[in-house]
């Protein structure tokens, strides 16, 4: 069996932390907490949660723009954790990053030109005719005219400007693919133009895709497997077929009888305004057992571990549901 | 609350420390033997003998630091040698004629900046905009020393309403009303720029807020257009505009300058200048040292305020 | 944010945008006689060398003090005779060049701390800060003097202080927009590119910093002139017989009562100078200022422009609320965006009526114009009507707007961080909703407030009647909004997108409680959405908007199981549902269109797999079929009962 595209393990992240000059001990805040994942090559893999679960830190992370406080990054069988942060262009060649919003990813005073060409001239070194044969490749694949390329980035609508984002993210010619939010800022019709244009080129360039997302409809359109992310933890990971239909972990439950579905009558799922823990005074045991309809005793105390329940189904649960 | 105030006077500390070393370092560009620059005309060979031990000149640049440091806490900041007396009563009295002045001056244009600009933005493109502006954009463009002559020349020389210079007169003044009659045109004068300055600023930063979402909130609610402009536009934007009436208030310090060299006004700017001119160092020293260490103390007033005014800022 | 969703226009072609430059700057008269009066002034400056004047030192203590218009003395001399004319030309020139070189030395130096110190952050950020701060510590002046005191006095080291004193003052304006850039996702993307950090600040963050540098320059230069000019007023600039135009000033000072011309000339030259400076300055800053070119910068007035020719006749059967063929426009130079482009709904008493659509199709627009909330400029309710109980609405007077705003209909908005007034306690605003209609005691609209936050579910209301919006969390904002939107009874709530920006679970629990208010006070909502899913749990009724008008109408469940324009069909296909899995997505193809330019007939018809050529030509006029339904298309999906 083939090492798998990605693979990360323990991922942690605390910020803050350390003392003041008067011995006291400073707020740190645990935004990812013990991140393990792996993706085989060719997968879409989702990773769902709401603000504050720590996708957007983990995401980060992966792709180098941040260094992590302890944990490996795999990248077809080589460890990248120790240059994360530091050198982000060892990433570049293998994992590229598609931003939430489309006109603020891409600099106001470059033309699109410039921008597709940066990763090319200085990732790969490439001279300056294979470089337009790249291009013209690259948007042929994303389905944007030539004429695009002296233009600047406020010219374009959103689902435009998206794409060319994606074109940059390609051009480097990465394995791996992380979208944070790639549809979230467009209409929901120009949504599923980029949506199907995604899946297109994850076939045409052998890709593997990190899907990041707080819209569940979405993910499971698009992902093959979905992690659920709560408080920092990967707390339900499961093939997208049937995560939603039997979440074993009661927030995932929550989150699909959240979702407005039409067909169904509203209900509240939760009693009053269920906040987060406190990120600087976190609980004890399970972050969820304040909200969760079925924490007992043993739920406050002790954390659960990520454990298998079925085939490829985990959830980090003392009573997960039926 | 109490616990910010002395958060930021603790943090005023090390800013007034800093412009001790600041100034140290600029006096120590001095060309030459600094204890006969110091003396000038009285560097005889026993008193820059004398200076040399007092002030620890033959010793390391650190350590002179440290003196001259050590000697300011204990309120010697040296003597002057123009004048033959201690540098911190000069200052000190100085000072306080130039606080009459600069005070009014920045109550003057704080109400009345803040008050044509909040007019200026709520009647956007009418007359007393145009008007406005138009006086602003004078106010900012001309010298306020050449200002101050103009008045003295129309309201003091030719039409006699006003005392020519001075701070009081010379004969049977010294009471209230003398004081005013001499403060009007220099406090005016000096208050031009700043005013100026002021009325832009809250004009723009009025226009800012009346942008924002909450304001659309508040007319969706009902309330009187009055209370939009003065309670819920002006109070937000008083946020950005008092810390610019702190820097306005450097302005304003500075411009003193100006003003009492015009005005023969007892200040300490015109001090300074006198003691540059006659290389009277330790009193230009004493000088800048005493009225930034003030500047920074009213800082700190001015960031209470924001912090009553602003929730946000964390007490 | 009102402006903001008037749909963007599409960018002019690029030779144009330098020409739009000069165009704006030329419409600002006061800016462009500014430019004309300095360019005068710094070509006889720079002319000075050539231009047939006396010798600027010649000294003729027998001539002093003539008068101007003098015989070989155009305007006069000085205290020693020497001419002031010549004077005055070659001390501008000195005083223009000085304030030049300072200005550039301040703007480089602290340009380059700014960068690098907002770029990095951290230490380098703190240490070079802490330094700024502490030069910013002194008023300027002081400084000045310092250095012209150690330096002594003299008109390079006049120079030198002024420049240096006013480095932090770029330094710390540059550092706060390199900061907001250095945090913008293209950096992040320029990293992964592979380059540098010297090379990310050089060529991605410095050219949208450039912009900003100007701007700082234009407020700047004419104040160091001045400063320069003051200091050598003081006598401690340019030494004689050197003269700047300030130490004319200081010489002509001591003969001030006798012979004010010798002041007089050279301080006007300076305001001269000053003022064309400035204006300049103000000219190039609005010119820059990408905000003042789209017309944003103007501040929206209390209601909406009003521009009809007609007011329709009131219809047959009113409802609750009555829109009547709304067209809201926005006005930005030579071009008219139709926003809403003839809508006609109703809302029954007690109904909830959905409202959904993409971005521009013009919904959030409709609901703003509905109480004149549009801003204006640019907006403009250019015709239709808006009957409130049988009154109406747009043209009444604004006393009658006012009292119906928040007390008969009010307003949920989406984003209660930035529609709630930041300094205000939320019980204060509330009780100033309260307090705007009715005549009560505080303590009497601080008891109602209470009961409000306690009927939103607020745990623990009474303690938080007194915190700050930002105290709280985004669910719990918005359960304010909604308790202040509720406080006066109201008989119409209309909710723009209110839960949009909220999480999931917090959404679901912000559609339940308003459901239930809905149904406990028998309020009417008008709710704004582009969610479906929204509109199949919370709306009795919906209506589809595409491209400023009103495409179909109908009962929800009607509408969203039978749709019967292709429009509403597609849109419905194209959004993905929990628990069909995986699969590809029915996309729309093409763009809507820009409402500047629509085509003529159905707005829809590019993209419309069914369009034919009688679909592009004429009006479509939205017609009622069976079931309380209607539809604006020749050609329907579903039995409508009509001959197309």
């Amino acid at each position: 069996m083939t090492a798998p595209t990605l693979a990360i393990r323990n991922l942690d992240k605390r910020f803050g932390g350390g003392r003041t000059i008067f011995g006291r001990e400073k707020p740190a805040v645990h935004a990812v907490q013990d991140a393990s994942l792996d993706v085989p090559r060719g997968e879409t893999l989702g990773i769902v949660g709401e603000s504050g679960c720590g996708k957007s830190t983990l995401a980060r992370m992966i792709v180098g723009l941040l260094p992590p406080t302890g944990g490996t990054i795999e990248i077809e069988g080589t460890d990248y954790a120790k240059v994360a942060g530091k050198d982000p262009a060892a990433f570049g060649k293998v994992i590229q990053y598609v931003f939430q919003d489309p006109i603020s990813s891409l600099n106001p005073r470059k033309t699109i030109r410039q921008i597709l060409e940066a990763p090319l001239k200085l990732l790969h070194g490439m001279p300056a005719a294979r470089r337009a044969e790249r291009i013209d490749e690259i948007l042929d694949a994303v389905n944007l005219r030539r004429e695009f390329l002296d233009r600047y980035p406020h010219e374009f609508s959103g689902g435009q400007a998206q794409r060319i984002g994606v074109a940059r993210a390609l051009a480097a010619a990465p394995r791996i693919l992380v979208l944070d939010e790639p549809v979230s800022a467009l209409d929901v019709s120009v949504q599923a133009q980029v949506l199907n244009l995604l899946a297109r080129l994850k076939d045409e360039f052998d890709l593997t895709y990190l899907f990041i997302t707080h819209d569940l409809a979405v993910v499971e359109a698009v992902a093959d497997r979905i992690a659920v992310m709560y408080f920092g933890r990967i707390v339900e990971l499961a093939p997208a077929r049937e995560i939603f239909a039997h979440p074993r972990h009661h927030y995932t439950a929550l989150l699909a009888r959240s979702a407005p579905t039409v067909g169904r009558p509203l209900s509240a799922p939760e009693g009053v305004d269920a906040e987060l823990p406190d990120p600087l005074d976190p609980p004890p045991g399970c972050a969820f057992a304040k909200r969760c309809p079925a924490a007992t005793d043993i739920c406050r105390t002790v954390r659960p571990e990520f454990t298998d329940h079925g085939p490829g189904h985990y959830a980090a649960c003392h009573h997960p549901a039926r | 609350m109490t616990g910010y105030i002395l958060k930021r006077l603790l943090s005023a500390i090390p800013v007034i420390l800093g412009i001790t070393v600041i100034v140290f370092i600029i006096m120590s560009l001095i060309p030459g033997d600094p204890a006969t620059a110091i003396l000038g005309s009285y560097a005889t060979p026993e008193n820059v003998e004398k200076l040399n031990r007092d002030l620890g000149l033959d010793r390391s640049p650190i350590e002179q630091y440290f003196i001259w440091l050590g000697n300011m806490l204990q309120g010697d900041f040296g003597r002057s040698y123009s004048l033959n007396r201690p540098v911190l009563d000069e200052v000190l009295e100085r000072f306080g004629a130039t606080l009459i002045l600069a005070g009014t001056a920045l109550v003057l244009c704080s109400l009345l900046g803040v008050a044509a600009g909040v007019v200026s933005a709520a009647r956007q493109y009418g007359l007393a905009d145009k008007a406005i502006t138009f006086v602003v954009l004078i106010g900012i463009s001309i010298p306020s020393f050449f200002l101050g002559m103009m008045m003295i020349l129309v309201f003091a020389v030719n039409l006699r309403w006003l005392p020519v210079s001075g701070m009081y007169a010379i004969y049977g003044g010294g009471d209230l009303p003398d004081l005013i009659r001499h403060l009007i045109m220099p406090a005016t004068a000096l208050a031009v720029v700043a005013t100026g300055v002021i009325a832009r600023l809250s004009r723009s930063a009025m226009l800012e807020v009346l942008r924002q979402d909450f304001i659309r909130t508040a007319r969706a609610k009902g309330v009187t257009e009055n209370r939009v402009i003065w309670a819920h536009a002006l109070k937000a934007a008083m946020v950005s505009i008092i810390p610019v009436i702190g820097v306005q208030a450097g302005f304003v310090l500075s411009g003193a300058v100006y003003i009492e060299t015009v005005f023969q006004w007892p200040g300490v700017g015109r001090m300074l200048v006198t003691a540059i001119l006659t290389r009277d160092i330790l009193l230009v020293q004493g000088g800048v040292v005493v009225v930034a260490a003030c500047y920074v103390l009213f800082n700190l007033a001015v960031d209470v305020a924001q912090s009553v005014l602003d929730p946000r800022v964390k007490t | 944010m009102t402006v903001a969703e008037a749909p963007v226009p599409p960018a002019p072609p690029r030779g144009a945008a330098a020409g739009a430059f000069l165009k704006l700057f030329a419409r600002n008269r006061l800016a462009a006689a500014g430019g004309i009066l300095l360019a005068v002034v710094v070509l006889i400056a720079i002319a000075a060398p050539i231009l047939p004047l006396q010798d600027p030192y010649a000294q003729d203590t027998s001539q002093k003090f003539l008068r101007p218009f003098a015989e070989g003395h155009l305007l006069g001399t000085d205290h020693l005779g020497r001419d002031i004319l010549s004077r005055l030309i070659w001390g501008t020139q000195l005083s223009l060049v000085v304030g030049l070189v300072a200005s550039v030395g301040a703007a480089f130096f602290g340009s380059v701390i700014g960068i690098v110190s907002g770029f990095y952050g951290g230490r380098v950020d703190n240490l070079l800060m802490r330094g700024i701060d502490m030069l910013m510590a002194f008023p300027y002046i002081l400084l000045a003097l310092a250095i012209v005191a150690a330096l002594g006095p003299g008109l390079v080291n006049a120079l030198i202080a002024v420049a240096l004193v006013n480095i932090p003052f770029f330094a710390r304006n540059i550092r706060g927009v390199t900061v907001t850039l250095a945090h913008k996702e293209f950096v992040d993307a320029a990293r992964l590119a592979g380059m540098s950090n010297l090379r990310i600040m050089v060529s991605e963050i410095l050219p949208n910093v450039l912009p900003v540098i100007v701007i700082a320059m234009s407020t700047t230069v004419g104040w160091m002139i001045l400063e320069t000019a003051g200091l050598s007023f003081l006598g401690l600039g340019s030494q004689p017989p050197v003269a700047d135009l300030g130490s004319m000033l200081g010489e002509g000072r001591n003969a001030l009562i006798t012979d004010p011309h010798a002041s007089i000339i050279p301080g006007l030259m300076i305001f001269v100078i000053v003022m064309s400076v400035n204006l300049l300055g103000d000219g190039v800053r609005d010119a820059l200022d990408p905000r003042l070119r789209s017309g944003a910068l103007t501040r929206p007035m209390a209601r909406t422009i009003v521009d009809r020719d007609h007011v329709p006749e009131p219809p047959a059967e009113p409802g609750l609320l009555d829109v009547q063929e709304l067209r809201t426009e926005f006005r930005i130079g030579s071009r008219t965006l139709k926003a809403v482009n003839d809508v006609t709904l109703t809302v029954k008493p007690g109904e909830c009526l959905g409202l959904i659509g993409e971005s521009g199709s013009g919904k959030s627009v409709t609901a703003l114009s509905i109480m004149g909330l549009v801003a204006s400029p640019p907006g403009v309710i250019a015709a239709g009507a808006v009957r409130y109980s049988g009154d109406e609405i747009v043209g009444a007077r604004f006393s009658q707007l006012r009292d119906l705003r928040g007390d008969r209909i009010s307003y949920i908005f989406q984003d209660p961080l930035s529609t709630l007034h930041p300094l205000y306690s939320i019980g204060d605003q509330i009780v100033e909703a309260i307090r705007s209609h009715h005549d009560v005691a505080r303590a009497e609209a601080r008891q109602r407030a209470l009961e409000l936050l306690e009927a939103v579910r607020i745990p623990n209301a009474k303690n938080r009647l007194d915190d700050y919006p930002h105290e709280l969390s985004g669910g719990m904002r918005q359960r304010v909004g909604i308790a202040m939107a509720l406080v006066n009874d109201p008989d119409l709530i209309i909710a723009d997108e209110p839960t949009t920006a909220l999480d999931v679970t917090v959404q679901a629990q912000i559609l339940s409680l308003l459901d239930d208010l809905r149904r406990e006070r028998s309020v009417a909502i008008l709710f704004i959405t582009h969610d479906f899913g929204v509109i199949a749990q919370l709306c009795d009724r919906v209506a589809v908007m595409y491209a400023g008008r009103i495409v179909e109408t109908g009962r929800t469940p009607d509408v969203l199981s039978d749709p019967a324009h292709p429009y509403t069909r597609r849109l419905i296909a194209c959004v993905p549902e929990l628990g069909e899995g995986q699969r590809e997505l029915h996309a729309i193809p093409g763009l809507p269109p820009a409402v500047d330019d629509l085509p003529p007939g159905c707005a829809f018809a590019t993209r419309c797999d069914k369009a034919r050529d009688v679909c592009r030509q004429g009006e479509i006029t939205l017609d009622p079929f069976t079931g309380d339904r209607a539809v604006r298309c020749l050609f329907p999906e579903t039995e409508t009962g009509r001959v197309a």
